[in-house]
């Protein structure tokens, strides 16, 4: 197969846009397609200043590099999350992470959730049984947190996590099969800021996963490839192993599903079952970030009783 | 048992697949159930097609690209 640009050999095709490329046309074509959806989806400018959330896998490192490559400032926000699982899990991804940023001269910030909050991710969630055994809910809640903090406190204009449309499209089946409205009234590449919460944008929101990692690899991005170890079985792998399953047979599928759902939202398909709460946001008596009750937030009255209960373990 | 020169070797996460020399990567692969779309393959660190027919001997290293641990073998039938 030859790139449809030059005829040399082609490293990957591309079965959705009928689009095979050449190593140096496919690491171009990534920026390109990448700065189109930023115009497209009215992401961020040129002036703004902008917080990458890095996890040392290979999209958010992906996304880092391409965000520089167009010339827009942005730095990287890691979070220590105290994962092992038996491969130093999180070690590796902070190593990759300022691996990446030292070699390119960005600027990485570091948090660590047993440092700055007192216990590291599983133990926090085994503490206060959340989550039915798996960390994930208690992991997800407090990212969230910290990476809106981290940006607020920084005075970032965006919040740019590297989801792509395998994550996305994924997302969007699993709130399709439990016809849960009020996700579906919100996804989309981007999130707007409202009070204390800053705007997050999804700028690989197009992207197959099999992109990215592509892009990874030629562009010699080392990144973290295990996956987190809580996260084997979870469903939105199954989700996206039964969405492949579909593309395989009929290329594109995954991609004018997503496409489709961002038509029908655009044209109001859920514009009634928007969150109800959406207005009226509470700032966190603890933190000062903004939560749907009035009253503390659940990541403050998380990480409170985390705390009290390592105390009487003591 | 020694295997014949004619055999070509898929690697994934430590699991080695024979296949065939001549069938294309993309034949390869869904004979041992693996979803095309959740692998890049590479030989000697250079990616390939999908439509690359295995020579003999070949030793195809697939890359997973799906989230999610050893999760890249989907509906083994």
């Amino acid at each position: 197969m030859k790139c449809r640009k030059c005829q040399r050999k082609a490293v990957i095709n591309m079965r959705q846009h009928k689009l095979s490329l050449c190593a140096e046309h496919y690491t171009d074509w990534i920026p390109d397609q990448t700065q189109r959806f930023i115009e497209k989806y009215a992401m961020f400018g040129r002036q703004d200043r902008i917080l990458v959330a890095v996890s040392g896998g290979k999209d958010s490192l992906a996304l880092w590099d391409v965000l520089t490559k167009l010339g827009y400032e942005a730095d990287g926000l890691y979070i220590g999350l105290g994962i092992d699982g038996g491969i130093g899990y999180s070690d590796q991804s902070k190593s990759f992470c300022e691996i990446f940023a030292a070699a390119r001269g960005l600027n990485l910030q570091v948090y660590d959730v047993a440092d700055r909050l007192g216990a590291p991710i599983p133990l926090a969630a085994d503490s206060v049984h959340r989550g039915r055994g798996r960390p994930c809910s208690v992991c997800g809640m407090s990212r969230r947190h910290i990476m809106n903090a981290a940006a607020v406190d920084g005075g970032y204009d965006v919040l740019a996590t590297g989801h792509n449309l395998d994550d996305e499209a994924a997302t969007l089946f699993g709130n399709t099969l439990h016809w849960s409205l009020e996700h579906l009234a919100r996804q989309g590449p981007v999130l707007e800021a409202r009070t204390g919460l800053v705007r997050k944008v999804k700028p690989f929101c197009r992207f197959y996963e099999r992109e990215t990692a592509a892009y990874a690899l030629l562009r010699s991005i080392d990144y973290v490839y295990d996956e987190c170890p809580h996260s084997e079985g979870a469903k939105s792998i199954y989700y996206k192993q039964t969405l492949n399953k579909m593309e395989d047979e009929r290329p594109g599928t995954k991609l004018h599903f997503y496409l489709s759902y961002l038509a029908a939202k655009g044209q109001g398909a859920f514009a009634e079952t928007a969150d109800p709460g959406a207005e009226r946001l509470h700032p966190c008596p603890t933190c000062g970030q903004p939560t749907t009750a009035p009253g503390e937030c659940a990541f403050c009255r998380t990480w409170d009783q985390v705390r009290e209960r390592s105390a009487l373990l003591l | 048992m020694e295997k014949d020169d004619k055999t070509a070797y898929l690697v994934l996460r430590g699991d080695r697949f024979e296949v065939p020399s001549g069938m294309t990567i993309r034949a390869a692969l869904q004979r041992h159930a693996i979803s095309p779309e959740s692998v890049i393959a590479t030989r000697q660190g250079q990616m390939l097609t999908n439509d690359e027919r295995l020579a003999p001997g070949d030793e195809i290293k697939l890359v997973a690209v799906i989230s999610g641990g050893a999760a890249s073998r989907i509906f083994p039938s």
